[in-house]
């Protein structure tokens, strides 16, 4: 992991406008952000390590325990609301046995909320890595996570 | 502003005019030493011309803005931001070490809230009792930042940061882990700046009433606001009204006093030897048995160790007694160690052999450059106005064979050798007058000797400075440019240059420097030791030297010597006598045979420390005054138990010449009294005149009648502050900066420095350099320090920090138990791997009597130089 990130250091400056982009190079070359990695960062750029620590837990984007294989995304928008995402959020994390933000213990889901995915027309929602489940339901959640087909069901 | 024309300087803020004007605007997260945040919104206002409700902490102001501060907008959006803060803070003011003490209670009374409008919700997280002197509730915070802003802004220490996100934002040290885990220096300055109850301090009680004195640690001198309750030490904060400290501790002074001061190991009444034991005596017996025996000794054959631990009034009756009643100028301190060479290089370029400027105008500076310090760990108040300088821009450069904390503060760390500074700002020296950087019309205008100077460096080749160094001509040419360019800079130092063998030598390269660039009696500028003890400078002030009387006449001199014997009635020795390690050598020759030690504690101190144990064990008589039974008392004839700083009056003079007023805050402990009493007694009882003081006050009427630097001063004066030496007369305010109107001396004089190689040196045998440091909990010889539980638990043991590659090489872990042994002798003692050890270089502090690093340094002096090689001995590291 070192020589990675002292590779990555060889293209950046140490000038603090960096930190944003060293941490989305880093999290793009290991998956995530080890805590190691935030104090090497905090070295290289000359600031706080609480302060890189602080950025890396404000933004979103940067996740500082590495995920699962499949990353599962319920929709919270409005429409999605409306039609049952919160349900549909609580059978996940029942299912999967996790609350948003954590991996299961085998690695194999790493359960993520979000606002709106702009696929209103087919709520609630459900985003496994890059593919859209529409219309989700309590069957088709059973599908989705069934022990063998897990993630290959379609719509 | 609400209708009324306001003055306001450009570049204030809305707010800060408001406050100027005295209309009062509510705020939380504003604070006057900190960056405007616009984090609370409780400052909100109307500002014709712009839309919404702007936050007047951020909000400049400009040449007739119209503002009004209580419109019914504004005091709907304070009163949402207040009802939202209270929805998730606790409702138990009554409980709360805050309560009527909290920001957050006086902004909800000034609004007028009586009633929770928003569902309540908690936080319910553990309080963070991590750290030993401060507790972090959490569950109290209203993010307001202040605790991140200090920490960052002011400490450049950055331990903690908002972390997360929404309603989950925290105050987070790294990883979310207790706050013992992080950087945190646990300065309290958080605390201080708390809000809330947040952060508030453990085992505080509220006093009866707050007595303003100042710390006795090291030379900042830094304003303590101590609170009593039922005659204890019930609290200590920092004086808000300091000049010095402005409103901040360190460690040491926030949590370092009470402990020591109250503890139950306390000395209370005499003590005389019978045998291989103490009993305790009544001062009169023991004051009898002392003034007999010293009494019977010859002026050559006793010697007297003064304290520039103790007050002014107790360093000159110190010296006094030596002179007058003991007839002998064998009188010194442990200044010896450290502040001499600065005192005769300084008085011999300058004329004056102290800090030329305040500490206040070091952040002013355009270039800093810091030569063997350590501040943020042995100065670390001091440190502040270093960061504030380094966060305004300005050129920081750093000489430290150890990777400090400033040295990641530093613009330019150079990383020289141990023993190379001397020629390292000779080379630099080379390098400005070789690119034509030297100050030609001050040189000309103010300074002599200049053209000796100039052929000396002819010798500093820089291929030769960087040989010796290990700094690479590049970054040598880089200092001197930077140094040679940037207008004004400053030069600060510490003990890492002066505690050397050829230490004069590196103190007039300083200087030289200084004059060479025109940076001498200008704000900003100048040559600025920063010394470790509190009264350092006091105690060579008050002539506790053996070559000096007060007010640095030199002894030898008959002109100052007739001054003296007028005013003491007496006949003074004019040849000088001998300092701390001469003492040590007549006393193991059987030459000096008594011995009076006032505060100090030579056994641990004091390099070659086994040969100093046998040589007081060969004395006949050791007298022996401090708060503890320390390793040097175990030794005595007799103990005299002393009051400590907090139970006593009296003035300190700080690094930057302020004399400052110690005052009495509780009564002396057990049946201790303070130094000065004491010596007074004893000249009494030795029938000797010019000892009946009824009081601390009556002693600096006389040391004004006598020291023309003190003219002025008096403790009425002081009361409303310290004033900065020279002081003239009862109307002077003081002289911040030396050398204004030209040098003391009359001209600044260039001294040619020659290179010397140090006297120690590595070789097959003994590979490594140990040089000694200082630990940020622990003081000196840690007599005071290791007995408060908290410090003890932040830093509890020695270790000896070294490079990995040594490490390697040597076969040893971190934490492993290894031997250290010099020419001198040996110790064992924990190792830790450190980052910040350089190959070659091994380091130790020397706080803790269980693993005495001075039993590995030489006592070898110079005898032109008089100071001992402390900062470099050759030793070798052994697996076990």
């Amino acid at each position: 992991m070192k020589e990675k990130i002292t590779e990555i250091f060889t293209k950046f400056t140490d000038e603090r406008d960096n930190l944003i982009p060293l941490l989305q190079k880093i999290q793009e070359e290991l998956g995530y952000l080890p805590e190691e990695s935030l104090k090497e960062v905090a070295k290289f750029l000359h600031i706080p390590e609480s302060e890189v620590f602080g950025v890396g837990t404000f933004y979103s984007q940067f996740k500082l325990k590495p995920g699962g294989k499949k990353t599962v995304v319920v929709c919270r928008g409005t429409a999605c609301h409306v039609k049952g995402g919160a349900r549909i959020q609580k059978d996940i994390e029942k299912m999967l046995g996790v609350a948003p933000g954590e991996t299961t213990p085998d690695m194999e889901y790493t359960l993520e909320t979000v606002a709106c995915i702009g696929a209103c027309a087919l709520a609630p929602n459900v985003v496994v890595d890059k593919e859209i489940f529409g219309q989700v339901n309590a069957r088709k959640i059973k599908e989705m996570f069934a022990p063998a087909e897990t993630g290959t069901t379609q719509d | 502003m609400d209708g009324k024309e306001i003055k306001a300087a450009p570049g204030d803020t809305v707010l800060k005019a408001s406050k100027k004007a005295g209309i009062y605007i509510p705020t939380l997260c504003a604070d006057k030493e900190l960056e405007p945040y616009g984090g609370c919104r409780l400052c909100v206002v109307e500002i014709e011309g712009v839309r919404g409700q702007p936050t007047a902490c951020t909000t400049p102001v400009a040449e007739g803005m119209k503002v009004l501060t209580q419109t019914p907008a504004v005091e709907k959006i304070r009163r949402t931001a207040i009802e939202l803060i209270m929805s998730d803070h606790p409702a138990d003011c009554l409980i709360c070490v805050k309560n009527q003490r909290c920001d957050l209670q006086s902004a909800a009374a000034y609004l007028g809230i009586n009633q929770y409008k928003f569902k309540r919700t908690s936080r319910a997280v553990n309080p963070d009792t991590s750290n030993p002197f401060f507790v972090r509730d959490l569950n109290k915070c209203i993010l307001c930042a202040k605790c991140v802003r200090v920490c960052d802004e002011i400490r450049g220490v950055g331990a903690i940061d908002v972390a997360f996100r929404g309603f989950g934002s925290v105050i987070a040290a790294f990883g979310n882990q207790p706050i013992i885990s992080s950087n945190c220096i646990s300065c309290g300055s958080c605390v201080s700046k708390c809000p809330v109850g947040a952060l508030y301090l453990k085992n505080e009680k509220r006093p009866d009433t707050e007595i303003v004195t100042v710390c006795t640690y090291c030379g900042v001198g830094c304003g303590l606001s101590i609170g009593v309750r039922g005659g204890q030490i019930a609290r200590v904060l920092p004086d808000p009204n300091s000049e010095v400290n402005k409103g901040h501790l360190c460690v040491k002074g926030h949590f370092g006093v009470t402990e020591f001061v109250h503890h139950s190991e306390r000395l209370t009444s005499p003590l005389i030897r019978v045998g291989n034991n103490f009993i305790k005596s009544t001062w009169n017996e023991a004051l009898e048995l002392v003034a007999m025996k010293l009494g019977k000794y010859k002026g050559p054959e006793v010697g007297v160790i003064s304290s520039s631990k103790a007050t002014n009034e107790e360093n000159y009756l110190a010296q006094k007694f030596a002179r007058v009643a003991l007839n002998t100028n064998n009188v010194d301190q442990c200044a010896r160690l450290c502040a001499t060479p600065t005192l005769e290089a300084l008085t011999a370029a300058f004329g004056c052999g102290a800090m030329t400027n305040p500490i206040g105008d070091i952040s002013g500076a355009g270039c800093v450059l810091a030569l063997g310090t350590n501040t943020t760990v042995s100065h670390p108040v001091l440190a502040m106005e270093i960061w504030r300088g380094v966060r305004r821009g300005s050129k920081f450069i750093v000489v430290n064979p150890k990777e400090t904390e400033l040295a990641r503060w530093a613009s330019l760390w150079l990383q020289n050798r141990p023993g190379s500074d001397a020629a390292l700002l000779m080379g630099i020296a080379k390098v400005i007058v070789g690119e034509g950087l030297e100050d030609k019309e001050f040189i000309k205008g103010k300074c002599e000797n200049y053209e000796a100077f100039k052929t000396s460096l002819n010798e500093y080749d820089l291929d030769f400075v960087e040989n010796v160094s290990g700094i690479s001509k590049e970054k040598i040419t880089q200092a001197a440019r930077i140094y040679g360019t940037v207008k004004p800079a400053s030069i600060i130092y510490g003990s890492g240059i002066t505690q050397h063998i050829y230490a004069r030598d590196n103190v007039e390269a300083a200087a030289n420097l200084a004059m060479l660039t025109g940076n001498v009696g200008k704000p900003s500028s100048g040559v600025n030791p920063l010394f470790g003890q509190n009264n350092v400078q006091g105690a060579c002030d008050m002539g506790a030297l053996p070559d000096m009387l007060p007010g640095y006449q030199n002894i030898n001199k008959d002109e100052a010597r007739e001054i003296f014997d007028a005013a003491w009635e007496c006949q003074l020795e004019g040849t000088p006598g001998l300092t701390v390690t001469e003492m040590m050598k007549e006393a193991g020759e059987k030459k000096l045979k008594a011995m009076y030690i006032i505060g100090e504690n030579p056994v641990i101190s004091e390099p070659d420390s086994q040969h100093v144990i046998e040589a007081l064990k060969k004395l006949e008589f050791l007298v022996v005054q401090d708060l503890f039974l320390t390793d040097t008392a175990r030794l005595a004839h007799v103990v005299l138990p002393a009051a400590s700083f907090a139970e006593k009056d009296g003035t300190f003079t700080n690094t930057e010449r302020r004399v400052q007023l110690v005052r009495k805050v509780i009564e002396p402990v057990g049946d201790s009294h303070p130094d000065w009493w004491i010596l007074c007694q004893l000249a009494r009882r030795m029938e000797t005149k010019g000892f009946e003081f009824a009081n601390p006050s009556q002693i600096m009427e006389e040391i004004a009648g006598l020291i023309g630097e003190y003219a002025g001063i008096s403790h009425s004066r002081l009361g409303s502050g310290g004033i900065q030496w020279p002081c003239p007369d009862k109307e002077h305010k003081g002289t911040p900066i030396l050398h204004e109107n030209g040098f003391i001396r009359g001209k600044g004089r260039f001294t040619p420095v020659e290179y010397r190689e140090p006297r120690e040196k590595p070789d097959a045998e003994y590979p490594l350099i140990l040089t000694t440091e200082r630990n940020r909990y622990h003081y000196q010889t840690g007599t005071m320090t290791r007995r408060v539980t908290g410090m003890d638990m932040l830093k509890h043991e020695e270790y000896l920090s070294i490079s990995k590659t040594d490490a390697e090489r040597a076969g040893i872990a971190g934490g492993e138990v290894v031997k250290v042994v010099s020419r001198r002798g040996e110790l064992k003692v924990k190792a830790k791997i450190s980052d910040d050890t350089p190959e070659g270089i091994v380091a130790m502090s020397f706080h803790f009597p269980g693993t005495p690093t001075n039993v590995l340094t030489d006592s070898f002096t110079e005898p032109s130089m008089r100071t001992p090689e402390l900062k470099l001995t050759a030793v070798k590291v052994v697996k076990l």
